[in-house]
């Protein structure tokens, strides 16, 4: 057990260290250093050769690597060039607004879908399932724009009952920033729940069709406690990893709706750092965002790990 | 009447088609269950035996309804009743023992909990003697520390041990009536016999009603007072089950038993032609019709009722049975083997052969050699002669599907050498050996449902093999195709079907047809026929021995059914724990004297015949590792002499008859305790 | 019967498959709407130019932001251009591009996902590995980042959308691909002494094929909303082009009174998205494979 978890954390590293090198070698070969692309067209003479000194980038790439990482491990992502100021500075504040908004997206939405894929699994192929996944596919086809544009729309241009925009300083405290989350939260939570519910209803489903569900209800067991305590575990357990990698991969479309509402978060520091060419930064982005990526996965094992009595007992029989 | 716990009356089950037609699985089915007894309903897959024992309980699976008649239990029809009313009867009245305990135990709850949640829901008792009762049955199922018992997940238990958790929980509510769903598939050998030993021994103590549904009439006939026969979703025979297994007097039923291969009797069973027909293809006659050897004219058209036959107190339905009798009707006749000319050459040599499973350490690989001391497969010695049949025979774990992958080059061997032919060393690598030596041996598979790509059709899986060795193609490839199909019994026709459309019986002529396709010396079978119905399985074994028979092909079999084995093979390999305990010709492994562990199987094989009772004569252990040194079987053998069975390999002994057994204890004594 | 006839006979075979899995797909209303949205639309990219009433890229000052009349039935822009013309067109560059991506994505997944599960051991870990490394950078980072740098051609696009979304199909090939050589008739194949290009071409692909298929089909909506996202993102379509992301993302700031110009095109986008989507999950059906499961990596 501990061997697995050691293991498990072991690799996330690993995952991260190739991710390093992808960013890396990826921002290399890709056409321009960071200081052609960030001068454009002032990119010559001595202009360039200050940048060139100030980056390192004079040094041979494999060396700029090395010290890159060591610095990166230590928590230094060194020097943003738009922003004329160290990257942890700027990060700073974005990861908090953003985690804001994941986090109120997450405890929204995970109840939500529990709820909802549970309903829609009990009740299979009855008016409430059928009323509910309607809404869930099409709440998971349409883009987080589309959907955050039609809230902006409809809610505070319409309705004008909250702030459309988000216009805030970077550093506003929680109480300021939360009537301004309020819709960006839906519109990221709506597309989460709508494909977690579908995951948790599949799952359910294939439980209610085993033969162990078969048996407790010969059992005479009575229908709730059944549900909670035959089905749900089941069901649940192997859904947490497609949860998780569903979370993950919706980081994308957090980026998406961080520029909509023009909100202060990660998502449009990403936007803001590519279009000003600001390659330390874009890497320094890269490097959060997959270990944010490769910890939810890494939670999601670690909690399968401690929940399933396969892995916990140890003894596993072939 | 008072004592009848339960009454079945017209009932029948089916299910939408597409197309929207009705179609049954039950057909009007009428049978009452009285206290005390034991009914054994046996049927083949498909039978609707399964669903018959679902509807005793009030349950009809998704999908499936009541198309009419009722299922009464004291009067109330549990097929209407709410089902907050069946909670109280399920599990309380009316209780359960699934087929595969292993699937039906809930994975993430504690043995203990499962139990627990049965005596909660159906006793008064509370929580001291709640755990008081939950070691009280364990103990009664005859689980090894039933206090530590309870306190294990599902998934750490054997596949015997989950049957016995099951049998507990099902007693846990004092039920009036049990039913049992194949409660022994899937179990070795010597653990079906003492599961059923306990089942038996249960329903003695306790009085109560026993409902035991399976396709193994050896089981049934151990059991059952009352034997009611099921075929295409009728009941065709009922009555005592003296007077089912001694005189079947419905052709199915008779049918049936003579498929049967018994240890008591040496050759071939008789085989049945066609398989059972699916629901929704049933006509207006007699179900069995297609089948039968003594159907009539009337038979086609209309479909017989149940008739009372008073001498033997039991209900037929046929319109002939009375005809039976004088197509010479007697069980104990079979086919009769043709000893095929044996050449006295040696086609295949395994000397000192051991395979072993364990993970090569890195270093190992690199210097390319395996390291463990105490392999899965061990020292094997088997010589095999051409054209005959060697079985190897022993239950899961006994290395005798390994050493066939080895054979096959599927797995390599750890030591000792595989000689082909004029004393050719075979590499145990697929990769080292040619073309020619890969042509000349051939596997048949457990279950052709996997061993046939899905997506091909039997043209393709058939050209495969002459395409890959003959180069065949165009009206040749066709040609030779629709010859193989001919050699297994099947018309040309078949040629653009997909396995999906076979029924099993005919998937597997498949399989032995791509088999031969290759023109092989030796065909490997591994459980050839133990995911074949009885009826198909005896046809299947009659098609291997007649191909043999104009062939000349040898063959090694692998199976864990004695009574088979006895049915085809000419010489049979006990193994135990990847260790060879005796070997040596097929009539004398059967009789004494015989390697301990030989016994024990012997003793546990359920014969289709109550006068003959399973001998129980050592305990049902798994063993998960062979024992580093000494005998293979010392852990569970009766007749344990002590210290030298624990540390020194016995040493092969051989009889007068030509057995060779490897034991310690002398054949003299072995001899004379086996005959007292 | 000769052998033309059999090869015959065998077309005949697939095309009657194709044609049951179409009736199966059709057969219910969700899967028949969702063909339907699909057919309109390709119908519509690829009949649009001579169907539009107006240049797309016709700007006239004088005609701003009107709002729908009969002669502009969904009104027009901020540049005075007319919003039907450029709705109905907008689907044209984002079906062409995703369509070919996902093609790159099916081709190159699948390989690889039948590689890895074929070959497993060290190599399967090391491949699978690096799949996953690249499958934890947001592939909207990457994706920006390769644009930025390398420009919005579809030069560029499609082979960069197809191999970030490929990642997933060598997931969904490898499970396949695991499952399927655990089966008897591989160990059969094996035995018989075929090489690995006969077995894989021969055993595992027609069993793999359906559940590659499929995926390819979700990942089709999946890379369609990406590139829209770009596009929105200004990432995507160099304008004039018609494009329903970039119309909604410059339609947006003026919403508050001409909404009739960023309706239009979510309209467009939607339907399109959520077409593919029904078929793709009819087509799963159809083919007994619970797509619901998984994760859209």
């Amino acid at each position: 057990m501990l061997f697995l978890i050691i293991k498990r954390i072991f690799l996330g590293f690993i995952t991260l260290f190739i991710v390093s090198l992808i960013t890396f070698v990826g921002t290399e070969i890709l056409p321009g250093d960071a200081c052609t692309t960030y001068l454009e067209r002032e990119a010559y003479g001595a202009a360039l050769e200050a940048c060139y000194k100030r980056l390192g980038l004079d040094i041979p790439a494999y060396e700029r690597y090395i010290s890159w990482a060591h610095n990166v491990v230590q928590g230094d992502f060194g020097y943003s060039l738009s922003g004329q100021m160290p990257i942890n500075e700027v990060l700073g504040p974005r990861i908090k607004n953003s985690m804001v908004l994941a986090s109120a997206a997450i405890i929204i939405g995970i109840p939500l879908a529990l709820i909802l894929g549970i309903i829609t699994a009990l009740w299979r192929d009855k008016l409430p399932d059928i009323t509910i996944s309607t809404i869930t596919i099409f709440a998971m086809t349409i883009p987080e724009f589309i959907s955050a544009t039609l809230l902006i729309l409809i809610v505070a241009i319409w309705l004008q009952w909250l702030p459309g925009i988000v216009i805030v300083p970077t550093d506003v405290t929680f109480f300021e920033l939360l009537p301004n989350i309020i819709l960006p939260v839906i519109a990221i939570a709506m597309i989460m729940t709508a494909h977690m519910a579908r995951m948790v209803r599949s799952s359910v489903i294939q439980v209610m069709a085993s033969d162990y569900i078969q048996m407790a209800i010969l059992k005479g067991v009575p229908y709730w406690k059944m549900v909670f305590k035959h089905v749900l575990p089941n069901a649940l357990l192997p859904a947490i990893n497609v949860v998780a990698l569903t979370i993950a991969w919706l980081l994308g479309g957090v980026v998406v709706t961080e520029v909509v509402f023009n909100y202060p978060g990660l998502g449009r520091l990403v936007i803001e750092s590519i279009s000003n060419r600001d390659l330390p930064t874009v890497q320094a982005l890269a490097i959060i965002l997959a270990s944010i990526y490769v910890s939810i996965n890494l939670i999601a094992d670690l909690m399968t790990f401690m929940l399933n009595p396969r892995l916990k007992s140890l003894q596993i029989r072939k | 009447m008072e004592n009848i716990i339960q009454s079945i009356k017209n009932l029948s089950i089916g299910f939408k088609s597409k197309k929207g037609d009705e179609i049954s699985i039950l057909r009007n089915v009428t049978t009452n269950i009285k206290k005390g007894e034991t009914v054994g309903i046996v049927g083949e897959s498909g039978s609707g035996k399964s669903t018959l024992a679902l509807a005793m309980m009030g349950y009809v699976k998704q999908g499936l309804y009541t198309i009419k008649g009722e299922c009464l239990y004291k009067s109330s029809n549990l097929l209407k009743m709410k089902s907050r009313d069946l909670e109280k009867i399920r599990g309380r009245k009316i209780a359960m023992i699934p087929q595969n305990a292993g699937q039906s135990l809930t994975p993430n709850l504690k043995i203990g909990y499962q139990i627990d949640e049965a005596l909660s829901l159906h006793t008064s008792l509370n929580k001291t003697e709640r755990n008081n009762k939950i070691s009280e049955l364990l103990n009664k199922v005859r689980l090894p520390s039933p206090d530590t018992m309870a306190f294990r997940y599902p998934h750490e238990l054997s596949g015997g041990q989950q049957q016995r958790v099951a049998v507990a929980m099902a007693l846990a509510g004092r039920p009036d009536l049990l039913l049992l769903d194949e409660p022994t598939t899937g179990l070795d050998v010597t653990t079906q016999a003492h599961v059923l030993e306990l089942l038996r021994s249960i329903a003695k103590d306790t009085e109560t009603s026993m409902v035991y549904v399976s396709h193994d009439l050896g089981a049934i006939a151990q059991v059952s007072d009352r034997i009611i026969v099921m075929y295409a979703g009728e009941i065709v025979l009922e009555g005592p089950a003296r007077s089912i297994l001694k005189n079947p007097i419905h052709p199915y039923t008779f049918g049936l038993l003579k498929s049967i291969p018994k240890l008591s009797l040496a050759g071939l069973p008789g085989s049945m032609p066609g398989s059972q027909p699916q629901p929704g293809s049933i006509g207006i006659g007699c179900s069995f019709y297609d089948r039968c050897s003594i159907a009539e004219e009337k038979c086609k058209k209309n479909s017989p009722n149940l008739e009372y036959v008073s001498e033997l107190k039991t209900n037929v339905r046929c319109f002939n049975y009375k005809n039976l009798e004088k197509f010479n009707y007697k069980i104990s006749s079979s086919n009769q083997k043709i000893n095929v000319k044996k050449e006295i050459n040696q086609i295949l040599n395994l000397t000192d052969v051991s395979i072993s499973y364990a993970k090569q350490k890195l270093l190992d690989q690199i210097f390319n050699k395996i390291s463990d001391t105490n392999p899965t497969v061990k020292d094997i010695n088997i010589e095999v002669k051409k054209g005959e049949t060697i079985a190897l025979v022993g239950e899961s774990g006994s290395g005798k599907s390994t050493i066939l992958k080895s054979i096959a080059g599927l797995l390599r061997t750890k030591d000792g050498k595989i000689k082909f032919k004029n004393d050719r060393e075979l590499s145990s690598n697929l990769k080292n050996r040619d073309s020619n030596d890969l042509r000349a041996i051939q596997l048949i598979f457990q279950n052709p449902d996997e061993s046939l790509n899905p997506n091909h059709t039997v043209e393709q899986i058939l050209s495969q093999p002459l395409k890959l060795y003959f180069g065949l193609n165009g009206e040749k490839l066709r040609k030779n195709i629709i010859e193989l199909l001919q050699k297994v019994r099947l018309g040309e026709f078949y040629m653009t079907r997909y396995p999906r459309q076979l029924s099993g019986g005919e998937k597997q002529r498949v399989a032995v047809a791509r088999a031969f396709a290759a023109k092989p010396d030796i065909i490997l079978c591994d459980e050839v026929t133990s995911a074949l119905d009885v009826s198909v399985q005896a046809a299947v074994l009659n098609l291997l021995q007649n191909l043999k028979e104009d062939l000349g092909t040898t063959y090694i079999f692998v199976s864990h059914d004695l009574a088979v084995v006895r049915a085809i093979s000419d010489r049979v390999a006990v193994l135990y724990q990847g260790r060879l305990c005796e070997i040596g010709p097929s009539k004398n492994v059967y009789q004494f004297p015989s390697h301990p562990y030989t016994e024990v199987l012997l003793g546990a094989v359920l014969e289709p015949d109550p006068d003959i009772k399973p001998k129980l004569v050592a305990e049902d252990i798994v063993e998960e590792k062979p024992p580093e040194k000494g005998c293979s079987f010392q852990g569970r053998c009766p007749k344990i002499l002590g210290d030298q069975c624990k540390n020194e390999t016995p040493p092969w002994q051989i009889g007068d008859n030509g057995n060779a057994i490897r034991c310690h204890i002398p054949l003299k004594d072995l001899k004379k305790q086996q005959l007292s | 019967m000769n052998l033309n006839k059999l090869s015959k006979e065998k077309q005949k075979n697939v095309f009657s498959k194709i044609l049951e899995v179409f009736k199966t797909m059709a057969s219910k209303p969700s899967g028949f709407i969702g063909l339907f949205i699909l057919v309109f639309h390709v119908l519509l990219a690829i009949l649009s130019p001579y169907l539009a009433p107006y240049d797309y890229k016709a700007i006239d000052p004088t005609l701003m932001l009107q709002a729908p009349s009969s002669e502009y039935w969904f009104g027009t822009d901020s540049l005075g251009r007319d919003v039907f013309t450029r709705t109905i067109m907008g689907g044209r560059t984002a079906l062409t591009i995703t369509f070919f991506g996902s093609l790159i994505a099916l081709l190159w997944g699948g390989l690889l996902g039948i590689f890895c599960g074929l070959v497993g051991g060290r190599i399967d870990d090391v491949v699978m590995r690096i799949v996953d490394a690249f499958l934890s950078i947001p592939w909207i980072l990457a994706m920006l980042l390769i644009v930025s740098l390398l420009g919005t051609s579809i030069e560029v696009l499609i082979p960069a959308l197809g191999f970030f979304y490929g990642k997933g199909i060598v997931r969904v090939a490898r499970a396949a691909t695991h499952d399927v050589i655990a089966k008897d008739f591989i160990v059969s194949a094996r035995a018989r002494g075929h090489g690995n290009m006969s077995i894989i071409w021969n055993e595992i692909i027609p069993n793999v094929r359906d559940a590659i298929l499929v995926e390819g089909a979700m990942r089709w909506s999946w890379m369609l909303l990406g590139f829209s996202s770009l596009s929105f993102l200004g990432f995507g379509v160099s304008p004039p082009t018609p494009d329903w992301g970039l119309m909604i993302s410059n339609a947006r700031g003026l919403m508050s009174f001409a909404y009739w110009s960023v309706i239009a095109p979510i309209v467009g986008l939607s339907s399109l998205i959520i077409g593919i989507n029904l078929t793709a999950d009819a087509f799963a059906k159809a083919l007994g494979i619970d797509r619901s499961t998984k994760a859209p990596v």
